[in-house]
C-alpha cells in the first residue's frame, strides 16, 4: 500500500500536483517544475538556502504573497502561486 | 498574545533542545520558540533519516512540560525581558526571567557566475529540500564548498539514490590532513568521518576544488569546476554549494552581546555579556551537534539556578572546545575563491546588486546605501556573509549593526500595543 505515502493534493500555478505528507510548499514548486520567484530584474530564481534564511523561495500561498515556501508545509487542496 | 516564562529558549535544534530539557527537569516554566514547522533544527529536521540520538530526545521533548511555539519567528526585542514573536497570524509578547539563545547557524553562499540559477542550492540547502520531499533518486548532483557538511550531504543525498557527481573542497589535502590529526583525538567524529566516506563511495572527492561557474538557460544544466588552474563541465541536475556555516547572530546582536571574531561571547556558564541571556550552539562557535548538545544543556541547568552541576559540564566542553579551532583552520577559504564573480555577477540576490557596482564602496554601509545591498527581505543574511569575504566588510556585527524587526514582519505585529508594563 504506496498510495497513502502520496495523499496531499495541492496545485502549483493551477498544474495539480500529489506530494507525501511532510512535504514542503517549496519542494512541491520544484517538483511542479517552476522556478519560485522573478528576481528585481527579472530571473527566475528558486530555494537556495532551504532554511528560511535567503527568502528566494517565496510564493504566493492560498492568496497571500511572499511566504516562505521552505518552511511550510503542503496542505489538501493549497494553492500556490509563482513568478 | 501573552506568556511568561521563567526560561525562554528561542531555536529548537540540538542546543535548545537539550537547555529546555534541562531547564524543565529544574522545575522551571520553560518555553521554546522557533520559526520551523517541526523541531529539530537543521541538523534534526524531520524527515527520513534522523539519527537514533535526535529521535530519543525528541521524543523527550514532546513529554516535556515545555510550551513550544513552532512556527514562531522572533522579531524585536521591545524592551528589557520581553520577545516580541509573530506565527502566521498573530504575534506575542513573550516574557522571560532567563533567555537562552541556540539560533543556530546558516550556510555562507559565495557568489560565483551563474550561482543565481535554479537549482543551485547551498549544501545543506539541498539536504533540507531533500528531506523536506524534494525527489533525488537519479538525479545529477555536485556537491561543493567547504567543510564537514559537504560530506554529510553527499551521504546522505547518495543513500537517497542521487548520483554524486563530484564534492568538491575548497580546502587543501594539505590542510585537511592536518585536520585528521585532531580527528583522531575525536573517534566518534572520526567514525562519523568514515561512515560519510563510505557513503559516498563511488563520487570524486577533489580537493583545492571548486565551482567556479554554473550554467544552464532557465536553470542549471552544468557546473564549471576548476581545480589548480584546469577547468571542466560536469553535467548535473543540481549544485549544493556552501561555503562554512557561519551563525546567526542577528538576536544575539539585537540584545547587545557581545560579539568577538564573529561568535557570541560566553563564559563557562554560557552566560553572554547581556545578564540573564545564554548562547549555547553554533552561534558561540561552529562545534557540531555534540558540543551543542553539550552547550545547551549547560545553558539550561545554569539558567535554572543549577551552577554546580553546569560546571561539571563545562570542563568536558572546554576540552571540545580545540576541535572547532582546528575544524576552523583546516577550512580557511582560499583566497582565490574572492575572483570567481565577474562584474556582473550578481551578490545581493534580494536586490540584484551586481559585484562591479559593489566593489567600488568602502563598506558595507556605504554599500547599503548607494546600492540598496542587503535591504531586501533577507536583510543582508546572504550576501553580507559574502561581502564580509569578499571585501573584508562587516556586516551583521558591524557599525551599522542590526535593527528591529529582525526579520519581515507584518504591520500589524509591530503595531499591536506592547505588554503592559503595570500587569507585572
Amino acid at each position: 500500500m504506496r498510495k497513502a505515502a502520496h495523499s496531499i493534493a495541492l496545485t502549483v500555478n493551477d498544474v495539480p500536483v500529489t506530494v507525501a505528507p511532510g512535504t514542503t510548499v517549496a519542494a512541491a514548486i520544484l517538483i511542479a517544475g517552476a522556478p519560485t520567484r522573478k528576481s528585481v530584474t527579472g530571473e527566475p530564481r528558486g530555494p537556495l538556502c532551504g532554511m528560511g534564511i535567503c527568502f528566494e523561495c517565496r510564493a504566493t500561498i492560498d492568496g497571500i504573497a511572499h511566504r516562505r515556501s521552505c518552511q511550510i508545509l503542503c496542505a489538501q487542496d493549497m494553492k500556490v502561486r509563482t513568478g | 498574545m501573552r506568556e511568561r516564562f521563567d526560561i525562554l529558549v528561542v531555536g529548537v535544534g540540538p542546543a535548545g533542545i537539550a537547555a529546555a530539557l534541562s531547564a524543565v527537569e529544574a522545575e522551571q516554566r520553560v518555553g521554546l520558540v522557533d520559526d520551523n514547522p517541526a523541531p529539530g533544527g537543521q541538523i534534526w529536521r524531520s524527515g527520513v533519516s534522523q539519527p537514533a540520538a535526535a529521535r530519543s530526545l525528541l521524543a523527550k521533548l514532546d513529554a516535556a512540560p515545555v510550551q513550544r511555539l513552532q512556527g514562531w519567528r522572533v522579531l524585536d526585542s521591545a524592551e528589557r525581558g520581553v520577545l516580541r514573536a509573530e506565527c502566521e497570524n498573530e504575534c506575542a509578547d513573550l516574557r522571560y526571567g532567563k533567555l537562552i539563545l541556540a539560533t543556530g547557524a546558516r550556510e555562507r553562499f559565495l557568489p560565483f557566475p551563474g550561482w543565481t540559477l535554479p537549482n543551485v542550492m547551498g549544501a545543506g540547502g539541498l539536504d533540507a529540500m531533500v528531506r523536506g520531499g524534494l525527489p533525488i533518486a537519479g538525479k545529477r548532483v555536485v556537491v561543493a564548498g567547504t567543510g564537514p557538511l559537504l560530506l554529510a550531504v553527499a551521504a546522505h543525498l547518495a543513500r537517497k539514490g542521487a548520483i554524486v557527481v563530484a564534492i568538491c573542497e575548497q580546502a587543501s589535502l594539505r590542510r585537511l590532513v592536518r585536520l585528521a590529526g585532531h580527528l583522531v583525538k575525536e573517534p566518534a567524529k572520526l567514525l562519523q568521518g568514515i561512515e560519510h566516506s563510505a557513503a559516498t563511495f563511488g563520487a570524486k572527492f577533489y580537493t583545492s576544488c571548486w565551482a567556479a561557474a554554473a550554467n544552464g538557460r532557465e536553470k542549471l544544466e552544468t557546473v564549471t569546476l576548476e581545480r589548480n588552474g584546469k577547468r571542466w563541465d560536469e553535467r548535473c541536475d543540481y549544485l549544493a554549494c556552501g561555503y562554512h556555516l557561519i551563525p546567526n547572530l542577528e538576536l544575539p546582536v539585537l540584545l547587545g552581546c557581545r560579539i568577538e571574531d564573529g561568535f557570541v561571547t560566553t563564559d563557562d556558564l554560557q552566560r553572554t555579556s547581556v545578564a540573564d541571556v545564554f548562547c549555547a550552539g553554533e552561534p558561540t562557535g561552529i562545534g557540531g551537534v555534540e558540543l551543542a548538545l553539550l552547550e545547551g544543556q549547560i545553558a539550561g541547568l545554569a539558567a535554572a539556578g543549577k551552577i554546580e552541576e553546569a560546571k561539571k559540564l563545562a570542563l568536558r566542553r572546554r576540552r571540545s572546545l580545540g576541535f572547532v579551532r582546528a575544524l576552523r583552520d583546516a577550512t580557511v577559504l582560499d583566497p582565490r575563491l574572492k575572483s570567481l564573480a565577474s562584474e556582473s555577477t550578481i551578490v545581493c540576490r534580494c536586490e540584484d546588486v551586481a559585484f562591479g557596482a559593489l566593489r567600488i564602496h568602502p563598506n558595507w554601509r556605504a554599500a547599503k546605501l548607494h546600492t540598496r545591498c542587503g535591504m531586501g527581505p533577507c536583510q543582508g543574511r546572504i550576501c553580507g556573509a559574502a561581502t564580509e569575504f569578499l571585501f573584508g566588510w562587516t556586516a551583521v556585527s558591524g557599525e551599522s549593526g542590526i535593527r528591529p524587526p529582525v526579520f519581515p514582519a507584518r504591520v500589524s505585529s509591530l503595531t499591536t500595543i506592547a505588554w503592559d508594563k503595570k500587569e507585572t
